[in-house]
């Protein structure tokens, strides 16, 4: 079973695309792009289509999604956590 | 074998200026909102006439005023649409509509209020549509080729499974639509902040990445001039962020998508503009799924392709709205308003491929006739986009 799904290889955070990932389970993702698969251990729960860290990041650090630049981080955030508006934020509005 | 090819074929209405439509609508169109009560009369005496109520038309001025004349003459100049008849306040205005949609050369009447009252008005405009609706009831469809069917598209309550799964299955079916020289359509403004650099790249000229660029920023500086905070809650919506996206730029990365990965944008029209050839147009348009819908429709577009993640319900009274959703809770909790599930996609049981494929059959199948979940369920969301207050 797939439990994330990423775009690049660059993207340092995945979207779960199943329903009840606990804290603890070991995820199975696809990178769409080449086709490849990778495991992350989730730290937290996390709701489907929510997003899950693949790295460690600092406030200030570029997230990356598409293999591009999706905003910035303003609260630190460990590989395996759940990554959204409470730790990152748009860098144009 | 491929579901569409230069030489595929569905059955559509030609209209009396070549365009071809997919339904076959007689609308009962108001000038403005004091005329509401009596196009919805009529459409209540005349069994298949259909009123297309909206809250506006009064003491706007400018830009303002084009666009809403521009987007009335455009959803009655709609091929899905047979006949119109257009009721107004005042007999000025109301002609200028009738004018504007009488040069495709179908039949329209207006009717004023003033001077007669609701019921006078009611009764004469019942004989008028009660003649279109018998005179279209005999309309035929024909054999028309792909590349007559003007499809668009515009996605809605996205979640993060939009950019995955349900927004490349358009982006597949558009480049398969593309190369066959159909007129395609994209917009959303401000729903590609952040990923602007990527569409100003699929530019088929300078001229159109010019034109691009010009909307883009224009539409940025209404964002910057009105904005009270960073717009999250707006744009993303309350329901995107629900379903995990967290910013706009992650959105429009997402949104980007729906334009595949071969098209070329070859044009740019503003609101309710109309194609002036074949190929992928960029529309400068709100993001507001009702809005931008009722733009496509004023801009002549007969099939609508709608992506969602977390459920957006949306129909449109003249342009069939296709839903397709990659998110199989929201396939499992709302399958009502689903055409094409594409979850399959997010457990590699599917190819892109495939489920652009799946679209393309529901494309056709909705062109010959086939009502969509949003026709069945009765949504006829027709919103008009204001540009500033009225005088």
């Amino acid at each position: 079973m797939i439990h994330f799904v990423l775009h690049d290889r660059k993207d340092t955070v995945a979207v779960v695309v199943v329903e009840g990932v606990k804290s603890g389970q070991t995820l199975n993702g696809w990178i769409m792009d080449e086709d490849r698969t990778m495991t992350v251990q989730a730290r937290q729960d996390i709701p489907i289509g929510h997003k899950v860290a693949l790295a460690d990041m600092q406030p200030g650090d570029t997230v990356w999604k598409y293999g591009i630049d999706m905003g910035k981080v303003v609260a630190p955030i460990k590989a395996g956590e759940h990554a959204h508006v409470h730790n990152i934020k748009t860098k144009r509005w | 074998m491929a579901v569409i090819a230069k030489d595929t074929s569905f059955l559509g209405y030609r209209r009396e200026n070549g365009r071809v439509g997919v339904r076959n609508h007689v609308i009962i169109l108001p000038l403005d909102d004091l005329s509401n009560a009596a196009a919805e009369a009529v459409a209540h005496n005349i069994k298949g006439a259909l009123a297309i109520p909206h809250p506006y038309g009064r003491l706007q001025f400018g830009a303002d005023l084009e666009l809403h004349f521009r987007t009335l003459i455009g959803a009655g100049c709609n091929p899905n649409v047979a006949a119109v008849v257009v009721i107004g306040i005042e007999d000025g205005w109301t002609k200028k509509v009738v004018d504007g949609i009488a040069a495709t050369g179908k039949p329209v009447t207006g009717f004023g209020i003033e001077g007669h009252g609701d019921h006078d008005t009611i009764m004469r405009a019942s004989k008028a549509a009660r003649e279109y609706v018998q005179w279209a009831s005999e309309k035929q469809r024909e054999p028309c080729n792909i590349r007559d069917l003007w499809v668009s598209t515009k996605c809605g309550e996205s979640d993060t499974t939009s950019g995955c799964g349900a927004n490349p299955t358009v982006g597949d079916a558009f480049d398969k639509l593309h190369a066959l020289g159909s007129t395609l359509c994209f917009g959303e403004t401000t729903e590609l902040t952040g990923g602007e650099q990527i569409v100003a790249a699929r530019c088929a000229s300078d001229a159109v990445r010019e034109k691009f660029m010009f909307m883009f920023n224009r539409y940025q500086e209404v964002i910057n001039r009105h904005k009270t905070t960073d717009l999250s809650e707006s744009q993303p919506t309350k329901g995107n962020i629900a379903g995990g996206l967290t910013t706009i730029e992650e959105k429009a990365l997402g949104n980007i998508q729906k334009i595949g990965r071969k098209c070329t944008v070859d044009g740019v029209i503003d609101k309710a503009e109309i194609p002036t050839h074949p190929g992928l147009w960029f529309m400068d348009s709100s993001s507001a799924a009702a809005e931008m819908v009722t733009l496509c429709a004023a801009s002549g577009y007969a099939v609508h392709f709608f992506p969602t993640g977390q459920g957006n319900v949306i129909g449109n009274p003249i342009l069939p709205v296709i839903k397709i959703c990659a998110n199989p809770r929201t396939v499992r909790l709302m399958s009502e308003h689903i055409d094409v599930d594409t979850s399959g996609l997010l457990q590699r049981e599917i190819t892109l491929d495939q489920a652009g494929d799946r679209l393309l059959e529901c494309m056709l199948r909705t062109a010959n006739g086939r009502l969509t979940a949003a026709e069945a369920l009765g949504h006829r969301e027709f919103v008009l986009t204001r540009l500033y207050e009225s005088a």
